[in-house]
């Protein structure tokens, strides 16, 4: 899908680079903390569970959930009314907002926890918006 | 050094003079105007006043400038809606340690007119601008429902019992002639209101009104040499979570209300058998239940039937949000300054829907969207 004009676009900072540029080549990047293990986001060059600067980047499965979501009805730039503003909860643990894609925005076919798959959408040559679609049968997703 | 309580009160509480629309004034002078009707509510002229405290960059100078006060200590803490509740929790720690005597704490908001209104532009390199902006949100109807759903599908909530919690506060607002909507709706008309971002409709959405309010805090030691009947600071707490909705730990509760909440009954030493009136921020249909569950009032999911059941009502065991709330009664904004008004009012005996007999009266804010949160106990009677 092509996205409208008008939609906010994102700003890296030197903190979130890796993840834009991430998006840009297809790939779902986030950060693991090294004393626990644990998967993180949004990006930033230390763990928000222990503190520690020893961090890592790791690609990650593209495979999520349907965590909740509101159906916007109002008419904003970018946007064709109603679309689903959706929190996913990512394979590896953390949540992010995205968008559905590929999928009528009615809470009949948005159905929390259905699985869903990373689809990287650019809106120019710089910036990719990874947003998810419902996972496709056979597929090990993106 | 804990503050013991009911050491510190407020001595002093107003509105601006109108709320609702009010063109006429930019938002200074209704911060402005509501600081001149607390004063007058304490007896006070601005050159008594030696703190002061409001939300916003560079707010607190321009307040205190034009009002002619020279502090010796102030709170520019901004964490939203609740802010004044902080404020509160921070004037009594000041005068706790002789930081100053007597604090203003006003709030104005041209949130309906935009005279010199608060632009909130969102940063594009701030992490919302970079990780929830792109999707779509736009304001809080868009941001603040998006836990909803999970809420509804753990405890089982229906459509129609988060239309009762604006059933039920548009019956207190009927009491209240200051109250922006007074006609009374059915979960019906709720649920056949405009929709707004599902789950949401317009009946579940706040007001946009114009409006200030303010509170001067003192010693308690000094509060019988003041015109108006006191309400003392009993407890009071704080936190602060996250400025993301999509990074909240948990979409069934909000974990700066389960900080804020027991640190204030904590300090009261109250239960909650003892809690008389209730006051919880709702910018939303969904905050009160939240806020019943995350402060202890009922268990968890028992907050849908609680109110169903008509206990927060007009004639129920625990009245809450009795001027009508942020859906009914007025939502400049930052609603937190007029919550407290209204707790002020209910110890007081002042309240246009007045609550027999209040002795104990707890009042809960939300800043932004489950980003921050200030809880501030109040009594009639000092301890």
């Amino acid at each position: 899908m092509a996205l409208l004009p008008g939609r906010p676009r994102p700003e890296p900072t030197p903190e979130t680079q890796h993840f834009w540029d991430g998006a840009r080549d297809g790939k779902l990047l986030l950060q693991r903390c090294g004393d626990t293990g644990r998967a993180y986001f949004p990006p930033r060059p230390f763990s928000p569970y222990t503190g520690t600067r020893n961090v890592e980047v790791f690609e990650a499965s593209g495979r999520a959930t349907l965590h909740s979501y509101v159906i916007h009805h109002r008419k904003v730039p970018g946007f064709e009314p109603p679309y689903a503003i959706a929190v996913v909860e990512l394979e590896e643990g953390p949540r992010m907002m995205t968008n559905i894609v590929d999928c009528p925005q009615t809470p009949e076919a948005l159905v929390l926890d259905m699985p869903l798959e990373v689809v990287f959408t650019p809106m120019d040559e710089t910036i990719t918006l990874p947003l998810f679609r419902p996972a496709q049968s056979g597929t090990k997703g993106a | 050094m804990t503050i013991k309580p009911g050491s510190i009160a407020i001595v002093g509480a107003a509105e601006s003079t109108r709320i609702g629309t009010v063109p006429e004034m930019s938002q200074i002078m209704l911060h402005a105007d509501a600081a001149l009707n607390a004063m007058a509510d304490a007896g006070l002229k601005p050159g008594d006043i030696d703190g002061v405290a409001c939300t916003g960059p560079m707010m607190t100078q321009q307040i205190a400038h034009y009002l002619g006060i020279t502090p010796s200590w102030v709170d520019g803490t901004s964490v939203g809606g609740c802010s004044f509740m902080l404020h509160v929790r921070h004037a009594a720690a000041a005068i706790h340690a002789g930081y100053c005597k007597t604090v203003l704490i006003t709030h104005g908001e041209s949130g309906k007119s935009r005279v010199n209104g608060t632009p909130r532009p969102a940063e594009p390199q701030s992490l919302n601008g970079q990780f929830e902006m792109p999707y779509g949100p736009f304001g809080p109807p868009t941001l603040f429902p998006i836990p909803v759903l999970r809420y509804m599908k753990k405890y089982g909530v229906t459509h129609e019992q988060l239309a009762q919690v604006a059933v039920v506060q548009r019956e207190w607002a009927g009491k209240n002639p200051r109250a922006a909507q007074r006609e009374p709706i059915t979960v019906e008309d709720v649920l056949n209101s405009r929709m707004i971002a599902y789950p949401f409709r317009l009946l579940q959405c706040c007001l946009v009104t114009d409006g200030g309010g303010a509170l001067i805090v003192t010693s308690a030691d000094r509060a019988k040499d003041f015109p108006s009947r006191p309400a003392y600071i009993l407890g009071t707490g704080e936190s602060v979570e996250t400025n993301m909705i999509s990074q909240m730990e948990d979409f069934t509760s909000s974990r700066a209300f389960r900080v804020a909440g027991p640190t204030a009954f904590q300090a009261a030493g109250i239960r909650h058998a003892d809690v008389d009136h209730l006051m919880i921020y709702d910018a939303f249909a969904h905050l009160p239940l939240y806020g019943l569950e995350d402060l202890g009032f009922v268990g968890r999911g028992e907050a849908k039937d609680f109110i169903w059941e008509r206990n927060t009502a007009p004639g129920g065991k625990l009245p809450m949000n009795t001027n009508g709330g942020g859906l009914s009664y007025t939502h400049t904004g930052m609603y937190g300054m007029f919550a407290l008004q209204e707790s002020v009012r209910q110890v007081r005996g002042t309240a246009p829907a007045q609550v027999p007999d209040v002795e104990i009266s707890v009042c809960h804010g939300v800043g932004g969207m489950f980003s921050a949160s200030g809880t501030v106990i109040l009594g009639r009677d000092r301890p």
